[in-house]
């Protein structure tokens, strides 16, 4: 990576700016999926008029750099069973609250953790943790298992099964 | 769907070989062959076993700006707020929830002044407050199912 005073140098700038040219190509190619072919990072490369060499060592750099979490297939939740998803949202201490968040990301089964702000009086909670199971009763005893991982950081608790999915399109750039 | 597809899905969720030949390189892991893996992949994309392959991009990482908005909808009028919150495009996921808040859905924008705009015109479309509840802080969870 470029440090912000390598990035000053008009040749290091250009060079910088090109790559982002081609990464936000290659995102645009790939955000659907790879292609199931025996070469996809040739047909990647082919695509975006780049180097197989190339955009294997781009794909690498994202992945360091977090803006790829993972490569991989995206098993559909519903198909296999895990049908009950709840929303547990907990009311945790600020002071205990990054730690806590990191208890419970590190659980299996949360799919999802986040600290947000309150909006009370209406909404104490702060610590958000998604989790999924097979059915309802499995939900509830893994959030059971968090309750008691928190113990008395716990203030308040609740969770929010979901009804109904109303709208999901994917998040995408264009 | 068998052992072999369950195998697949349950060691292939991350990691995905970045080498010219990556699906020989999960074949050889698994002892089939390349094909086998490749028409399996496949058959479950096609199938809906897997929802897509490829990378999971992080869009936050990409410019833009995310957050999580519920509102309490009255009942009786849930499909026709569901209808006008719905119609706009910075809206991604939006979920019925058994909660006095009863609507969650995901806004994505350009900007934090234009998801607060866009906050301000689902306010005045409905009439009704959004909470906004922008993530501070995330924990880096490594959720892969096994199956």
């Amino acid at each position: 990576m470029s440090t912000s005073n390598s990035v000053s140098d008009p040749v290091e700038r250009d060079s910088a700016s090109e790559l982002a040219k081609l990464d936000r190509k290659i995102i645009l190619a790939t955000q659907a999926g790879l292609p199931v072919h025996e070469r996809p990072f040739d047909l990647v490369a082919n695509e975006v008029e780049s180097d197989p060499l190339i955009v294997k060592q781009r794909f690498n750099a994202m992945l360091e750099d977090g803006r790829i979490r993972r490569i991989g297939l995206v098993p559909n939740h519903y198909r296999l069973g895990y049908v009950a998803n709840g929303m547990s949202v907990w009311d945790i201490d600020d002071a205990d609250a990054e730690a806590a968040g990191k208890e419970v990301g590190a659980l299996d089964m949360v799919s999802h953790c986040y600290l947000r702000p309150r909006a009370l009086p209406d909404w104490p909670y702060n610590l958000f943790a998604m989790v999924h199971g097979h059915y309802h009763e499995e939900v509830l005893d893994k959030i059971e298992q968090i309750a008691q991982l928190l113990g008395d950081k716990v203030r308040a608790r609740d969770i929010l099964f979901s009804t109904r999915i109303l709208k999901k399109t994917g998040l995408r750039i264009s | 769907m068998d052992t072999l597809d369950r195998q697949i899905i349950n060691q292939f969720q991350g990691d995905f070989p970045i080498v010219d030949r990556p699906f020989l390189a999960l074949a050889e892991k698994l002892d089939i062959s390349e094909s086998e893996v490749m028409t399996r992949i496949r058959f479950m994309l096609d199938d809906g076993l897997l929802t897509r392959f490829g990378p999971l991009y992080n869009i936050d990482k990409m410019g833009g700006t995310f957050s999580l908005c519920a509102m309490q909808v009255p009942k009786d009028n849930f499909d026709n707020i569901a209808d006008i919150v719905n119609q706009f495009q910075e809206v991604a996921h939006n979920y019925e929830r058994d909660h006095r808040l009863n609507m969650w859905f995901v806004l994505a924008a350009e900007s934090k002044s234009e998801l607060d705009e866009t906050i301000k015109r689902i306010e005045q479309a409905t009439g009704l407050m959004v909470f906004n509840f922008p993530k501070q802080r995330e924990f880096y969870v490594n959720f892969q199912l096994s199956i």
